[in-house]
């Protein structure tokens, strides 16, 4: 300290006139005035999160929409082959398998597996996260169907109702609790695993993670992955929600 | 390392490249020579992949199965299991892995316990929920019949459970598989290297690497499949079938 301290009263006239400069330029680098980033141990950079927290907005946007477009086509995809393995029973061991087998590729391949035919992109990504869901969506909505009691389907059919409606006005209704608890797995699962998008070049909150000095940072690991889990929670309910406002029979049970 | 991708040519995939890289040795850019890729590394990294993957699927057995069983046939702590098992979805494995490696630190016995902490939520979770679904009345008349709580879990309630639980226990594999690729950021050199380093190995590394590792996942997958299907008593099968 004493040498630099000496070293501050040689500044160049001219130097000194800017002001304060001397003195904050010849500070001694210690541990303790170093900025929270640049110490060698620390977890968590306050200062460092709150200055550059907007950074995270778009790519925090980017996952948000690459989750609820590959969920709904992912239940879009299921719930329709689900209905046909309803009705269809041999059907059932194929699609099974085929969605088993689909989810059971890392999705980290799965997302590279596809570069070579869809190239880099969100598509991609959409395309990779989509098949995750199926296996999920698919086998709860098959659940559910078949969870339907028989005498609640005869009462049906002997009040007149057609195959048809029996299926949209009784069957789907009463799978609701299960249909929603496979896309609310789905969901979240979805949320997490789209953090790997970055490898499909699909953005989100992996490209926060990923790169040299995002690596070595754990404050930018600790929000995207505070980001990711919140997001997951986020969507759970409003699926919650949703099942709340689709059952209205379960709520007057309940009470 | 976005600074060094744009460097690089635009990256054309291709599959017929990717194979090549497999089986031959390719050269690369930057190791100065030293050629990469070829079946050797293939499976010296895939077999790292493996044992880490394997040690720490049987790591996740060995806690999360005595804690659901017991849990289970005792029927508390409902909340706390499924609650695990739900958590466990929401964690983004990218991000557990690099703060592992920067707060922690890198090595093999790390990895081996975050990938075993992965496995932990399924297997738990769903050896509760098989061991809950055992309907109460085979319970009541194994008790009836003289056994004691140590049988009926042994001889009535797992075996029943055994579907929901090797359906946990698939779901950890994938779930430690999966995560296995990305443990080159652990330090561990596992198929992932051809992956996370495009700059050494080329496209044609990170699709092989890909295509490796799903080969991979899927052995392990229809290993599984296998032994469920060993595990599974005779009289449940064929009340499957039935079903």
């Amino acid at each position: 300290m004493s040498a630099l301290g000496g070293l501050s009263g040689l500044v160049h006239p001219s130097l000194a006139a800017i002001g304060e400069v001397g003195e904050g330029f010849f500070k001694e680098r210690t541990e303790g005035n170093l900025p929270c980033q640049a110490r060698t141990s620390h977890l968590f950079c306050w200062d460092w999160a709150t200055e550059h927290i907007d950074r995270y907005g778009t790519p925090t946007l980017q996952q948000a929409e690459l989750v609820v477009i590959s969920v709904i086509a992912g239940f879009v995809i299921a719930f329709a082959l689900g209905l046909l393995a309803h009705r269809v029973r041999w059907l059932r061991p194929p699609l099974l398998a085929g969605t088993g087998i689909l989810f059971a590729i890392p999705s980290i391949a799965l997302f590279l597996l596809l570069l070579p035919i869809t190239g880099r992109g969100r598509e991609t990504a959409i395309i990779a996260l989509t098949a995750y869901t199926l296996q999920i969506i698919y086998r709860n909505v098959v659940l559910g169907l078949d969870n339907v009691p028989g005498p609640v389907k005869d009462a049906a059919r002997g009040m007149g109702l057609t195959s048809r409606q029996i299926l949209w006005k009784v069957e789907v209704p009463m799978a609701v609790p299960e249909i929603i608890a496979g896309l609310r797995v789905a969901t979240v699962s979805t949320v997490a695993i789209a953090t790997l998008a970055v490898f499909a070049g699909g953005g989100g909150l992996g490209t926060q993670i990923l790169g040299e000095a995002n690596l070595t940072f754990p404050t930018a690991i600790v929000i995207a992955m505070v980001i990711v889990i919140a997001m997951g929670l986020f969507f759970d309910l409003i699926l919650l929600t949703i099942q709340r406002l689709l059952t209205p029979w379960r709520r007057v049970r309940v009470v | 390392m976005s600074g060094l991708a744009s460097l690089l040519p635009p990256a054309a995939y291709s599959f017929g490249g990717a194979f090549e890289f497999i089986f031959s040795e390719q050269a690369s850019n930057v190791t100065g020579g030293k050629k990469v890729g070829g079946i050797e590394q293939v499976l010296e990294l895939a077999a790292t992949q493996v044992q880490v993957s394997i040690l720490a699927l049987l790591l996740a057995l060995l806690i999360a199965l005595p804690i659901g069983l017991y849990f289970g046939h005792r029927g508390v702590g409902e909340l706390l299991a499924v609650g695990i098992g739900n958590a466990g979805r929401a964690v983004p494995e990218l991000a557990l892995i690099a703060l592992v490696a920067v707060v922690i630190g890198v090595g093999t016995l790390t990895l081996v316990l975050v990938l075993a902490a992965l496995g932990i939520a399924p297997i738990l979770t769903n050896t509760f929920v098989g061991i809950r679904q055992v309907d109460r009345a085979s319970v009541d008349a194994a008790r009836g019949a003289g056994m004691t709580e140590f049988q009926i879990l042994r001889k009535v309630e797992l075996p029943l459970a055994v579907p929901s639980i090797m359906q946990g226990v698939r779901g950890a594999s994938v779930n430690i598989v999966a995560t296995a690729t990305i443990a080159p950021l652990v330090g561990v050199l596992t198929l992932g290297e051809f992956i996370l380093n495009e700059n050494v190995y080329g496209s044609d590394g990170v699709l092989a690497g890909a295509i490796c590792t799903a080969v991979l996942a899927l052995i392990f997958e229809f290993g599984l499949a296998a032994l469920q299907r060993r595990l599974t008593s005779k009289g449940l099968k064929l009340q499957q079938a039935s079903a």
